[in-house]
């Protein structure tokens, strides 16, 4: 029976414990900061000198951790990309603009123990050479940028921040940014141009790759706050221990948020792998089972920019059997474990951690709707296949859940879709065409029906028309096979 | 004798990758300049167009900095597969593979590259009509076109619109469009020169660059997010600086529109005439569109040494008056104090080069506007040679804006220096001429395209003269008691050359007829140089301009043909 793993949570929750630096130091806080900064310099036997900062990094990579703001690429390979021989500065910004829906993680961190992520900030920038690093921090979490003020002031005021921390001759000074209300500003260059003060407007990669062209064009690493807080960890207890919680090439824990039709939605921390999705929703530890007679119908296993599954999927995944060779076994959506490459093998993303629960009551048509609602209010509007199709999509879906769909709308929904992915400046193109790529292919018997229904309703009442059936098949290529 | 320039060394060999577009090898450079001149890596897009493959862009131009938003320059592609070793993977008869990208989370989805923004790498295949590349690109028509008002047949673009074009060519026949349009604001006043239309503005912001980067005036940005993206200008500041009409040139849609020319002639219409503006010393080269004889606009030329491809909104709206209805149309002769009675061209010139060929050498003055042209000039300085005269132009001076305005407002002061008409500083000989017509030394003032009584030889000091011989094309007050009045011509309605302040002689063509008797004021000159010096010339503007530049030490070495639609620099 899986039992949460609480790493990162391991205080907040606890009765009595507060967010201020006395309550963090009397738990140990910042004793790590003191051993990063006064790490020696390693010698190899090729006469080698190996800085404290390199050893850092070097754990990070070790401990294997994925970024857990939702793409999963490796923090040690991410911070390998840094342009170290520019001569710009180097800056390193947290990510706290929390905005994928269904997540609710960071928040905890922010809120509870703020102290505990300022610490692996500041481990973060010492090991990358950043002397100025900036917190952004969604607009909406107005309490949450004030304790983080006041954390970074009593930070300093203990010698923990500011010139010469620790008297190791470390300068590292960190602000605190707000945002003002865009899901857009997650976006790690978006993020950028709105610290710029411009309007958060995503750049084009190539050449704007924050390693080398960010922040004021200067390398920047862009990191989540749960795995600035995971790096603390790492240090602590070596990269290698780090690497033996979770499971291979996912390593670690995460905070998983779970929402829904569930008896107990929240926030629970397991060892990466070790659950599975449906030990996740089921269990009495996590989300204690559906509502009292409800079958289960989707869930969304990583924030709505995630492909939904559909109840009683099956997945075939390619597992390494015992005598090394790979096999592909077949799994049960319940059984999948809960890790960031098996529910990529079954065609998702584990993303921000946050796992959406639909029971049979939920109209789905109508769940899509709200999540289509959503990327079109968010959509940037720089380029021309997400601005036009966001949109268009949350129309037709508004259409088709207020009565006034057509049978083909559900192609017509996959056709705009298609042409969203893969086509635009930034992933936002992906996140707002995969909730309907996965929706309208999983369930489409239920879109065409609703759509028929009310093509049906439409064509008996004496005002309608007879319905214009649109071409929707795709244009003939010359030349295509 | 050649002209001007030593042989320069030669330049270093420009290193060079192969790649493949469209099936085809091609050498390409590795580096390019980019919009401000400055080399970097080459992109898809640029290499496609050496290979002579369009790749159809919006937000892309060559003199504005990358933006990589309209997507329509999607273009599939291929890389050289590289092995765990690192080193290239080869087919079975020794090529090197090529992988064609594909998205990561579906590899049987073909991912495409913004040719403009993405660099080419050796062994790249570039795959621009494919059929995965047409189907990119016509969804991103598609996507453009949802949305998009339905205005082509009162939209001012059509004809010259980009969003037609590709459609025709890379589009769908069909919408399947089921909603509503998303509507936003039409008929904007964005500023004193232009009208915004924001639906059909497809957002590719080269407005806002052209107006931040080129012209350093950061006055446009979009608000509101998402499809109800906007443009707009700054709150409370119009959009109104010396270039903001450029901005009508480069939106490929009907979306920014020039209220000068809005509404007034379909673009299909227009007569597209190779000629240069002559409102300064700059010379930026433009086209004149015009229909039956009637100017309708002024749009700027591509001309590296001068003006990049932009022009300023002063120069841009100077050509109104060309049609005024007061236009000098008839050749006029006066009698001593009689009123002026209209004649021939032959009557007068017959007149006019009798009195100059029996005139008192320094009795003549010429005063010629450094608007006329350097065949003109040239002409007029013969006479003068002849005839001893006393020659000035008038000087123009504005403040010179720190693009292309310069403060020079005469389009030819350097020809009207260079062709030996003037034998001193522009302007520094008209008190001379004032006095001597005081004193009646000067009997005979022969004046060309100025209104010499603003500018210090007032009617009273005219009524001196015995003759005075004015060739102009507005009325002016100088004309009025003239002796002589000749109706010239606008630089429109005639061939020529001017020289701009660099010293580049670049050549106009003839776009309308002169209105009337006018004629252009080189034809009548070259009569009047014949008669009253016997010098013969040439009748056509190529053996007359030819015939300058042997006799003009400066413009040595120049022919007509020679100076091309983009001219050539003298040194001044």
């Amino acid at each position: 029976m899986p039992q949460e793993y609480r790493l990162i949570l391991k205080y907040a929750d606890q009765p009595g414990y507060s967010h201020d630096l006395d309550c963090y130091l009397r738990h140990g806080g910042y004793e790590v900061l003191r051993k990063s900064l006064t790490l020696p310099p390693k010698v190899l036997s090729d006469g080698r000198n190996i800085s404290a900062q390199e050893q850092i990094r070097d754990e990070v990579m070790k401990s294997g951790l994925r970024g857990r703001g939702g793409a999963g690429f490796s923090c040690g390979l991410k911070w390998s990309f840094v342009d170290r021989k520019s001569g710009k500065p180097i800056y390193l910004i947290c990510n706290a603009d929390e905005s994928e829906p269904g997540t609710f993680k960071d928040k905890q961190i922010i809120y509870k123990d703020p102290h505990q992520l300022l610490e692996g900030m500041i481990i973060s920038c010492f090991a990358n050479d950043v002397h100025l690093a900036y917190l952004y921090i969604r607009g909406e979490f107005v309490e949450g940028a004030k304790i983080l003020n006041r954390a970074l002031a009593e930070a300093r005021a203990k010698n923990f921040l500011g010139k010469n921390i620790l008297g190791s001759g470390y300068d590292l000074e960190i602000y605190v940014h707000r945002g003002a209300g865009a899901y857009i500003c997650g976006e790690e260059t978006g993020l950028i141009e709105s610290l710029e003060g411009k309007r958060a407007y995503p750049r084009i990669k190539p050449p704007y790759f924050p390693a080398v062209l960010g922040l004021y064009m200067c390398p920047t690493i862009v990191n989540n706050v749960e795995t600035l807080c995971a790096v603390k960890h790492i240090v602590a207890m070596g990269g290698a221990e780090f690497a033996k919680l979770g499971t291979p090439n996912n390593t670690g824990t995460r905070i998983v948020s779970i929402s829904g039709h569930v008896k107990k939605p929240g926030y629970y921390e397991v060892e990466v792998g070790k659950a599975t999705l449906g030990e996740l929703i089921n269990d009495p530890a996590f989300g204690g089972g559906l509502r009292d007679g409800r079958k289960l119908k989707a869930v969304i296993p990583g924030g709505s920019s995630a492909k939904v599954f559909r109840a009683g999927e099956k997945f075939k995944l390619k597992r390494k059997a015992p005598d090394g060779q790979m096999t592909t076994v077949e799994v049960d959506l319940l059984d999948l474990p809960y890790d960031f490459d098996s529910v990529q093998q079954a065609g998702s993303m584990s993303g921000s951690g946050a796992i959406i629960v639909m029971d049979d009551t939920t109209d789905i048509a109508e769940a899509l709707e709200n999540i289509t609602e959503f990327y079109a209010h968010e959509s940037c509007g720089q380029c021309t296949p997400c601005r036009e199709g966001s949109l268009w999509m949350a129309k037709a879906l508004h259409r088709l859940a207020h009565g006034h769909g057509r049978k083909q709308d559900a192609d017509y929904l996959l056709h705009i879709a298609k042409n969203i992915q893969g086509r635009t400046i930034c992933a936002f193109g992906e996140a707002c065409a995969w909730p309907v790529l996965s929706f309208v292919s999983k369930f489409k018997d239920e879109f065409e029906s609703k759509g028929a229904a009310a093509e049906t309703r439409h064509t008996l009442s004496a005002s309608a028309g007879p319905t214009r059936e649109m071409r929707i098949a795709a244009s003939p290529q010359a030349g295509s096979p | 004798m050649s002209t001007v320039t030593e042989p320069k060394p030669a330049p270093p060999p420009v290193e060079k990758i192969k790649i493949k577009v469209d099936g085809r090898e091609v050498d390409v450079p590795k580096l390019m300049p980019d919009w401000q001149g400055k080399l970097v890596p080459t992109t898809m897009l640029q290499a496609c167009q050496l290979a002579g493959v369009e790749v159809p862009h919006y937000c892309y131009h060559p003199k504005l900095p990358v933006a990589g938003n309209c997507r329509m320059c999607l273009v599939e592609f291929g890389l050289p597969a590289i092995g765990p070793d690192r080193k290239p993977i080869l087919n079975e008869d020794g090529t090197p593979k090529i992988i064609r990208q594909a998205l990561p989370y579906d590899p049987s989805l073909p991912r495409g590259a913004i040719a403009c923004a993405t660099p080419i790498s050796p062994g790249m295949e570039i795959y621009a009509s494919s059929p995965a590349t047409k189907q990119m690109r016509e969804a991103v028509l598609e996507s453009l076109l949802i949305n998009h008002p339905l205005d082509c047949p009162i939209c001012d673009q059509a004809g010259e619109c980009k969003l037609q074009e590709y459609s025709v060519e890379y589009g769908q026949s069909e919408s399947r469009f089921a909603e509503e349009k998303v509507h936003k604001p039409k008929r904007v006043d964005l500023g004193p020169r232009i009208i915004l239309d924001d639906e059909r503005c497809i957002l590719c912001t080269r407005c806002i660059r052209f107006s931040k980067d080129i012209a350093g005036d950061d006055a446009l940005g979009i608000a509101s997010r998402g499809s109800h993206n906007f443009l707009t200008n700054y709150p409370g500041k119009a959009f109104d600086n010396n270039y903001t009409l450029n901005t009508v040139d480069i939106c490929p849609v009907g979306a920014l529109t020039s209220k000068d020319f809005r509404f007034q002639m379909r673009v299909w219409f227009l007569k597209e005439t190779k000629s240069l503006c002559a409102s300064c010393g700059t010379g930026c080269n433009i086209v004149i569109g015009s229909r039956e004889e009637k100017v309708y606009r002024y749009t700027p030329r591509e001309n590296d040494a001068v003006n990049g491809c932009w022009m300023c909104d002063y120069g841009r709206l100077n050509y109104r008056w060309i049609d005024r209805s007061d236009r000098l149309k008839e050749v006029r002769r006066r009698r001593s104090e009689g009123p002026s009675e209209r004649t021939t061209w032959a009557s007068v010139l017959k007149e006019i080069s009798e009195k100059l060929r029996t005139a008192a050498p320094g009795s003549v003055a010429i005063i010629a506007s450094a608007r006329q042209t350097n065949e003109e000039l040239y002409l007029l300085a013969k006479l003068a040679k002849r005839l001893g005269a006393l020659t000035d132009s008038i000087p123009r001076c504005g403040e010179a804006d720190k693009l292309l305005l310069h403060s020079d407002r005469n389009p030819n002061s350097t020809g009207a220096r260079l062709t030996g008409f003037l034998s001193a500083e522009i302007g520094s000989n008209l008190k001379k001429i004032a006095d001597a017509v005081q004193s009646r030394t000067v009997r005979t003032l022969i004046v060309f395209g100025e209104d010499v009584a603003r500018h210090g030889l007032g009617a009273p000091l005219l009524k001196r003269l015995d003759t005075l011989i004015v060739s102009d094309i507005l009325p002016s007050s100088t004309a009025e008691i003239a002796h002589y009045v000749l109706p010239g011509c606008a630089h429109a309605e005639k061939r020529g050359t001017f020289t701009n302040v660099k010293g580049r002689v670049q050549k106009f063509m003839k776009a309308v007829e002169p209105p009337g008797d006018a004629r252009p004021e080189w034809e009548f000159l070259h009569e009047l140089v014949l008669n009253v010096t016997g010098q013969n010339g040439f009748v056509s503007i190529e053996g007359l301009f030819n015939q300058m530049a042997k006799e003009v030490p400066a413009f040595a070495g120049l022919t007509w043909a020679a100076l091309g639609d983009t001219g050539v620099a003298v040194p001044i």
